[in-house]
């Protein structure tokens, strides 16, 4: 304020540069995304084209009909739904379980079971890979969607416990003593007080959480052969001839696997801040 | 109450009040090992026993296909010279550490460029102006996208006769093909991934600090270039500790980005985890694969032991 009556000329220059540098973030962040956008909408033909006339080139959808008549990517789609709803849904009900007790209830060894949880969730996912391979190919389930959901655990439990410990620490402990004084048991009390209460936090927790299974890769690509997830049909997608890679249809199964990513993003971006940073900053 | 009260017994009531609420922290134990029993028997099915077995397997000579047909050999999955002189055990494999070597220059230098981008940043939207929300949203798509797809998006972009980048920048590079720009190249990828992701762990840092500092630094006459050194990052330093740690964890472990864009031969010699499984699952080599597995765990959990004892991070 004081600039800008002292030194006009000042200010504007320190202004415009300020939004000079806000437009080249805003590019720097969106521009590689807009050109897989783009590039989905485009005839094979023209992608030769230079940029300019890339850009005007005509629109077309053949790229998102391709791949959405590609049974590959559409049973990639089917397991990637399956393996990361399986795994989110025992995280969270394991994670809200051991969030309450590890946030609420005072006992030996507690400080031991929290360091080993947050091992595990730095844990290299490559240091169980043998380990976790010889025991699925065991018990028969390789290739199977169970056995991938059973090895998402790994990272969605830590994650999810952590998360939901914090949370389930700010909540005000009247309610739970109301509860106990009324009798109820400890589960009772999870399910009829604190869950209600814990509602946000497990949308943000859960939704997190299936982010980071919708996107795995090692395991899936590694426990499973014919029914693969959608992000190992992606890295794979291949044309008529090895070398040639049909980069239309490619950034357009990306589009349709990242849209519903971004979208629920966008919607819950103020729990996403919070969760992730309870998540990580108090880790 | 007046009444009855003399009427208690002095030293009764001590005894069963102690009693008690030894009863209720018991019960209360009881009824917190059943609230984690899921969860534990969770990680000791889906991390510590496969853990045990990879570190079993690490000191056998054993195939993937017939794991019960493993014998012992100590360690020279690690380290073996046969009579020939021939350097075996993966420690003498000029691969794996040109793969250490790889994976050390992506995480430094991925890092340290996320931290700096990630800090412009937040202090971008951490000021006053108009697109601010726009631009807080922005920052979370890169952040959204899917590792292997931003993966693709860029090897796009990198493709040197299509792309963006290889042919209408550098004019027909192969930028990937040549392992010295690669790893550039890659870097590059994760940079702008994550930069997001340190931009919101840095924001919520910044927007926890006391503004009335702010205002004593205005009024001493203190500059921005000033308050920034002197009050923002050292106030800062906490949060972003932390943020730096695991970011620098999670490009310990990379694998997709590698993967996707070179291939599993070149991911090999690129990353430690490529490493890693081009060993254990297209080698088939049990053994060596869960020794190389056992390395990279112990690094990466010498660096979690060394975080956390050198900056006293305590959970209650």
């Amino acid at each position: 304020m004081n600039l800008k009556r002292t030194n006009p000329s000042l200010f504007y220059l320190q202004r415009t540069l300020f939004y000079v540098l806000v437009i080249v973030i805003a590019a720097y962040l969106l521009f590689p995304f807009f050109w897989a956008v783009l590039t989905s909408f485009r005839r094979a033909t023209d992608l030769f084209l230079p940029p300019l006339q890339f850009i005007g080139a005509p629109t077309t959808i053949d790229n998102y009909i391709q791949v959405f008549g590609n049974p590959s990517f559409r049973r990639g789609l089917l397991y990637s739904l399956i393996v990361a709803v399986g795994a989110v849904a025992v995280s969270l009900l394991f994670g809200s379980f051991a969030a309450y007790a590890l946030g609420r209830f005072r006992f030996r060894g507690k400080q031991f079971i929290m360091y080993v949880i947050l091992a595990v969730s730095v844990f290299p996912q490559i240091a169980v890979l043998g380990g976790l391979f010889t025991l699925i190919t065991r018990f028969g389930l390789f290739d199977n969607p169970l056995g991938l959901m059973v090895s998402y655990l790994i990272f969605t439990i830590p994650f999810t416990v952590w998360v939901l410990t914090s949370f389930v620490r700010d909540i005000p402990g009247e309610l739970e003593e109301a509860a106990l004084v009324d009798g109820a048991s400890p589960l009772q009390t999870l399910f009829r007080v604190l869950f209600p209460v814990m509602m946000p936090a497990l949308v943000t927790t859960g939704l997190l959480a299936f982010i980071n299974a919708w996107n795995e890769y090692l395991f899936a690509l590694t426990f499973m052969s014919t029914n693969r997830t959608v992000p190992v049909v992606i890295a794979n997608y291949s044309g008529a001839s090895q070398y040639d890679q049909p980069w239309g249809p490619i950034m357009a199964a990306s589009i349709v696997v990242t849209i519903p990513l971004i979208t629920l993003v966008l919607i819950f971006q103020r729990n996403i801040v919070s969760g992730l940073t309870a998540g990580a900053v108090k880790g | 109450m007046t009444v009855n009260a003399p009427a208690k017994p002095p030293t009764a009531p001590p005894a069963p009040k102690q009693k008690r609420v030894r009863g209720i922290e018991g019960a209360r134990a009881w009824q917190a090992f059943w609230l984690l029993l899921p969860t534990l028997i969770a990680i000791a099915l889906v991390a510590g026993f496969p853990l045990y077995r990879t570190i079993f397997f690490s000191v056998q000579e054993a195939n993937l296909t017939t794991p019960g047909q493993a014998t012992y050999v100590g360690l020279q999955n690690f380290w073996f010279t046969t009579a020939e002189g021939i350097g075996l055990g993966f420690l003498q494999d000029p691969q794996w550490w040109q793969a250490v070597r790889n994976t050390l220059t992506f995480t430094v230098v991925s890092v340290f460029l996320e931290t700096v981008f990630g800090m412009i940043v937040a202090l971008v939207v951490n000021s006053a102006f108009r697109g601010r929300a726009f631009l807080r949203t922005a920052m979370l798509v890169p952040w959204a996208i899917p590792t292997v797809v931003s993966a693709q998006m860029w090897a796009y972009m990198y493709n040197d006769s299509f792309g963006l980048i290889g042919q209408g920048v550098l004019g027909g590079q192969a930028l990937l093909a040549d392992p010295s720009s690669a790893i550039w190249a890659l870097i590059a990828v994760d940079v702008w991934k994550t930069t997001s992701f340190m931009a919101l762990l840095i924001l919520a840092g910044l927007q926890s600090l006391p503004g009335d500092m702010y205002e004593a630094a205005d009024m001493d006459g203190a500059s921005k270039w000033t308050q920034f050194w002197r009050l923002t990052l050292p106030l800062l330093r906490p949060a972003l500790l932390v943020a730096l740690v695991f970011r620098s964890l999670d490009a310990l472990r990379v694998f997709d980005i590698m993967y996707v864009m070179l291939g599993a031969n070149d991911a090999a010699s690129t990353s430690m985890t490529g490493y890693a499984r081009q060993q254990l699952i297209d080698n088939q080599l049990l053994g060596v694969g869960s020794a190389v597995s056992v390395a990279i765990f112990i690094i990466i959990m010498a660096i979690v032991v060394a975080y956390v004892t050198a900056f006293r991070v305590k959970f209650d």
